[in-house]
């Protein structure tokens, strides 16, 4: 394989930036966001040159690494701590540093009034670069650094206003349920190295040929558990709603765009596992499934703009995780979807930001209305963003959305048939709430006091959103045109990339018009419901079991409680009175016995020789006879 | 009968030969030297030899043969890494004997004598301890390669009648001092006996006295086995004296007490590599053959000193006799390196004297910091608050504790750990076990000190921790560090004892 030396600036320099800028301290107030913008832009410049070489050498080559230093030398266990920049990262090095950087810009303005913007742009490079990390670390152990760079980066971003006990709290509960999807990915280095001996990817994927399918299917289980907490999907989805505590932007990189996708990287990046444990992959389209839907169902059912987009979020990683689970004919499908999402997903999320701007920090969709008037450009840019996420062509989602309802058909049989009407009844769920969101956002008459002052967002605010929405509308037909994607990513997968045309339930064509009436009934329902009837500006409560569940976030906080959460607090507090009585308790008794012990055996030192002397005699008489019983 | 003239192999014996010259040197400057010059002389004297003796071990480091001296001192890795262990600690204990504010003024003077006071009045300092160390360390040297059990006993006189002397020379406690010197020469004579009977008895068994011939006699099997297990039996109880394992470990607390600090630490490390040295040859070389009837005698030996060690420490109010059953405590440990009759046994077993010897100096080093005016305070509760006054001086004697007790990242760990997996590899599994619940109860006693020190109020009694002399300050540095370094990076020094040690038959 190719090497340089130059992949680590990827990383170097977001690092370098969150560095400086929070060792600095107040005496970088007036130009850290400058710093941190531009570490941000320069990480982005490389990855674009990186990008030009790439392209400029034979399919074959395009994977470069580089190896830093010998990380972990212990016996056998030799860790090497290197990069790997292959057609897979490649896309993500460009997408965490691009709609990155166009975030950094739009914070500049976002939190100007903040008087800890600093620290704010400290914490963004600083989850720049640990996703950078992620996302080129050439084994498990090196992901794992940045995967837990990152969950460090959210927790202090979901915090960061953390003068609010709320958003502390929000910011811990993320943390805690980070931390179980992460003793999964602990679990999957460990049994990776106990059976396969190694922990990089090319070492993993060479033994994984010869290795037992159980073996696979554990440290496949293990990774989506990893997947399931980093990317909220089912059962460890719940942090994601309270996530959106912090500040905008963070939502929009971290929690829609990027960290939130590291769970469908790790799961891409490992086809060569999934692909040999054929039941690991079938939990995973499982666990896609669900969180689809249930996402979905809860963003029906909200009123709080961004908990909203968060639960449309978890709902849209559904369908990648579900497409990744669906073998070699998913991944690159997968992965476009991915890329899609996170620019529509990044540019609604910033609209919101705007109209929050504009409306006082209010979040409350029944409190809006009316506000294409009042933020034109806004209005345009999320529309752009909202008719990609649904899925109308030629905007993104169609094409990637599309190609994974179509993917799902045909993994074939009654299995099939099952995926696909998810995807569609998804499609239709997706297209309702979204659509609710529009109209209660922007076409609804206006439900807002009269001392509300709706206005457009400055330039450098706007400027982001419009770029994002350019991607939206592109991007889509970009990737999918000759299949250009799907051809790209195709060295990452091995041979078995190309084979998946063979079988089809339905013909493409039957997909997209079953797919475009799905969501043609979605935004049906939704202007029926919402357009043509009164909007209440207080959320009705004499509402269904239905939607009282689903404004509960279908009781997944209920569930956590009473499953793990109580019966965790008991198990403590057993554990520490057993500590307490049993451990502490033998520790005495044993220092007392010993204590007694050495009180009565210290007597036989009385000091005189004499008696020293006889206890040698005796002792030597002792052993002579102890010798002599053995002997006889 | 016609004289055979010995060939020796000068190179070979150039260690010991250079600390004897040392010694016999050190002698004449006490006799024709003026007194003034004799400290700085005697001192620039004893470094000297003790460097030259490892320059020379190290010329010929990687040779092995057994005819160094006629056939009675075996050359080979094993002796080698123990006589380089020997020399280091020595080096070491020498910095400590090089402060003589622990020693008296004159050894010859009657406690409480006008010549006593005399003495003191001038500042008269005892340099014939210098000698004395350099004749004990030749013996020490001797001890572990010897093959032949009359050299044996001559090596364990030489290293023993020196200590029995430098026993005796504290400044303070004068008379206790005497008490545990005579004590020590008497009980050591005695042991000696013992010692020589079992040659005799082995002589009677095998008509031989050299290890290899005592060896092929037991394989031969035509010996009076009544006269073999005799023979085992007291040659150990000698050896098991030197090293204090119980019940022949009676003398340990009280010398260890009387004597003065320097020398406890010297006498402490180095004598315990030398006589562990000679077990281990003896039993890997002469008894391997025995091994099912000196075995569940030695295991039930080494249960016991472990567990009486752990135990008796607990209820100490002194230092230094705390420190006294922690060695004994140690010794049982160790014996588990020799009752594992094998190459990791030996290997784990030459880890773990080096260890607790540097540790062991270290931390005697430590006790002879702390004093009142009258000297120095050995009793614990006065130790109390310590680390609030001293914290650097409290830490490091921490770290011994801490090594003592094998808490992980000290040398004293990768020690224990090594000497138990080699004990439970041979198949002694109730080692193994009472090892670990000795260990644990050991820890007891160590860490009390700690917290004594550290979280206890200081007492107001004009104890402090003096200014260590440049000398003392080295001696502690290096086996602090060694300590850490052992107990961080093992791996090299293991690796090359693996490949080093073994014993040439």
């Amino acid at each position: 394989m190719v090497t340089s030396s130059s992949l680590i600036y990827l990383i170097a320099l977001p690092l370098f930036g969150a560095l400086t800028l929070l060792l600095a301290g107040r005496r970088a107030d007036k130009w850290g966001h400058l710093l941190g913008t531009a570490m941000s832009a320069s990480s982005f410049g490389v990855g674009l040159y990186q990008l030009s070489q790439m392209l400029s050498r034979p399919t074959e080559e395009r994977a470069i690494s580089q190896k830093l230093f010998t990380w972990i030398d212990v016996a056998s266990f030799q860790v090497d701590a290197g990069l790997l920049l292959d057609q897979l990262s490649i896309c993500f090095v460009l997408l965490i540093t691009g709609v990155g950087t166009l975030i950094h810009i739009y914070s500049i303005s976002y939190m100007s009034h903040d008087e800890n913007r600093r620290r704010f742009f400290a914490y963004l490079n600083l989850f720049i670069a640990a996703m950078l990390l992620l996302v080129l670390g050439d084994s498990y152990l090196t992901l794992y650094v940045g995967w837990e760079g990152v969950g460090l980066a959210s927790y202090l971003l979901i915090g960061f206003w953390n003068q609010k006990p709320a958003y502390a709290t929000a910011s811990k509960k993320a943390f805690v349920m980070n931390r179980v999807g992460d003793m999964g990915l602990s679990f999957a280095i460990m049994i990776a190295f106990a059976t396969l001996g190694t922990v990089s990817f090319a070492g993993v994927k060479e033994a994984s040929e010869g290795a037992s399918e159980t073996a696979l299917t554990a440290i496949g289980i293990m990774l989506l558990v990893a997947a399931a907490g980093k990317s909220a999907q089912f059962p460890l989805q719940a942090w994601l709603g309270d996530a959106m505590a912090g500040p905008t932007p963070v939502s929009a990189l971290i929690h829609a765009a990027t960290m939130v996708t590291a769970g469908v990287y790790l799961i891409v990046r490992s086809n060569f596992i999934f692909d040999a444990a054929p039941t690991a992959q079938l939990i995973v389209v499982i666990v896609g499934a669900i969180t689809l839907l249930f996402g979905a169902v809860i963003g029906t059912a909200k009123d709080d703009i961004k908990k909203a987009l968060a639960a449309s979020t978890m709902s849209q990683i559904g369908y990648m995780v579900l497409c990744a689970g669906l073998g070699p004919a998913g991944y690159a499908f997968a992965i476009m979807h991915l890329l899609t999402h996170g620019f529509f997903k990044a540019g609604m999320f910033l609209g919101a930001g705007s109209v929050m701007h504009g409306m006082n920090d209010s979040v409350d969709m029944r409190r809006y209305g009316g506000l294409r008037k009042f933020m034109p450009i806004t209005f345009i840019t999320f529309g752009l963003g909202y008719l990609a996420i649904i899925g109308v062509p030629p905007f993104a989602g169609f094409y990637s959305k599309d190609l994974i309802i179509e993917t799902a058909f045909n993994a074939g049989g009654f299995k099939g048939i099952l995926l696909g009407s998810i995807t569609l009844l998804g499609a239709v769920i997706t297209a309702f709430y979204m659509t609710r969101v529009m109209i209660l956002t922007f076409t609804s008459p206006k439900r807002w006091e009269e001392n509300q002052h709706p206005h457009e967002s400055p330039f450098l605010m706007w400027f982001p959103m419009v770029v994002l929405s350019i991607g939206s509308v592109t991007s889509g037909l970009l990737f999918y045109r000759g299949d250009a994607l799907a051809n790209w990513l195709n060295p990452v997968f091995g041979d078995h990339g190309k084979d998946h045309h063979e079988e089809h339930l339905f013909e493409p064509i039957v997909v997209s018009a079953m797919a475009l009436t799905a969501v043609a009934i979605g935004v049906g329902i939704a202007i029926m419901k919402y357009q043509l009837s009164e909007i209440e500006a207080v959320a009705p409560q004499n509402v269904s079991i239905f939607t009282r569940i689903a404004r509960k976030d279908l009781l997944q906080d209920s569930f956590n409680e009473s499953v793990f959460m109580r019966p965790g607090q008991a198990l403590t507090r057993l554990l520490v009175k057993g500590d307490e009585n049993v451990v502490d308790g033998a520790v005495r008794g044993i220092g007392r016995t010993a204590l007694g012990a050495g009180a009565t055996l210290r007597r036989s030192q009385s000091g005189f020789a004499r008696s020293y002397a006889a206890l040698i005699l005796i002792g030597a008489v002792v052993l002579i006879a102890g010798i002599w019983v053995v002997t006889l | 009968m016609t004289f055979v003239n010995p060939v020796l192999n000068y190179a070979q014996l150039a260690p010991i030969l250079i600390v004897l010259a040392g010694a016999v040197i050190g002698v004449l400057i006490e006799a024709f030297a003026p007194r003034e010059a004799r400290h700085s002389s005697q001192l620039f004297i004893s470094t000297f030899a003790l460097v030259a003796a490892f320059a020379a071990l190290m010329t010929v480091r990687t040779q092995s043969s057994v005819d160094a001296a006629m056939g009675s001192v075996a050359f080979d890795g094993a002796a080698v890494l123990i006589q380089a262990s020997i020399l280091i600690i020595s080096f070491l204990a020498i910095f400590l004997i090089a402060d003589q504010e622990n020693f008296t003024a004159m050894a010859a003077a009657v406690p409480g004598s006008e010549e006593e006071r005399q003495s003191l009045q001038k500042d008269l300092r005892v340099t014939e301890v210098y000698p004395l160390t350099l004749f004990a360390v030749a013996g020490m040297l001797i001890f572990p390669i010897a093959t032949d059990l009359i050299t044996l006993f001559v090596a364990l006189e030489i290293l023993s009648l020196p200590l029995y002397l430098m026993a005796g020379l504290s400044r303070r406690r004068r008379l206790m001092s005497q008490e545990s010197a005579l004590k020590y020469f008497l009980l050591g004579a005695f042991s000696s006996a013992f010692f020589l009977f079992g040659v005799a008895y082995l002589y009677g068994y095998s008509g031989t006295i050299t290890l290899i011939g005592i060896q092929e006699s037991i394989v031969g099997g035509s010996g009076n086995d009544i006269f073999l297990l005799m023979g085992i039996a007291f040659l150990a109880v000698g050896l098991l004296f030197k090293v204090g394992a119980v019940p022949f470990h009676a003398w340990t607390p009280d010398v260890y007490q009387g004597a003065p600090t320097a020398i406890t630490g010297f006498m402490a490390a180095a004598t315990k590599i030398a006589a562990f040295g000679a077990i281990l040859r003896i039993f890997y070389v002469g008894f391997a053959n025995a091994e099912w009837q000196w075995k569940p005698a030695l295991v039930a030996i080494a249960i016991i000193t472990m567990v009486f060690g752990s135990v008796v420490a607990i209820t100490q109010r002194d230092v230094k006799r705390m420190l006294a059953y922690s060695s004994i405590a140690h010794a049982g440990f160790l014996l588990a390196g020799v009752i594992a009759l094998s190459k990791s046994g030996l290997d784990s077993s030459i880890f773990y004297l080096f260890a607790y010897g540097v540790a062991t100096l270290g931390a005697f080093a430590v006790v002879t910091l702390v004093r009142d005016s009258a000297g120095e305070v050995t009793d614990l509760n006065r130790w109390s608050g310590l680390g609030k006054r001293s914290p650097l001086i409290a830490s490091v004697f921490s770290l011994y504790l801490l090594t003592f007790a094998g808490i992980p990242l000290t040398s004293g760990f990768i020690g224990k750990f090594s000497i138990f997996s080699a004990a439970y590899e041979s198949g002694s599994t109730a080692i193994l076990i009472t090892g670990v619940l000795a260990s644990a109860i050991a820890a007891f006693f160590y860490i009390r000190v700690i917290v004594l020190m550290f979280f206890k109020d200081p007492v107001e009694d004009g104890t402090s921790v003096v200014i260590p002399s440049a000398l003392t300050t080295i001696a502690i540095a290096v086996s602090a560090t060694l300590t850490i370094l052992l107990g961080v990076f093992p791996a090299p020094l293991l690796n090359f004892i693996e490949t080093t040690a073994f014993f040439i038959r």
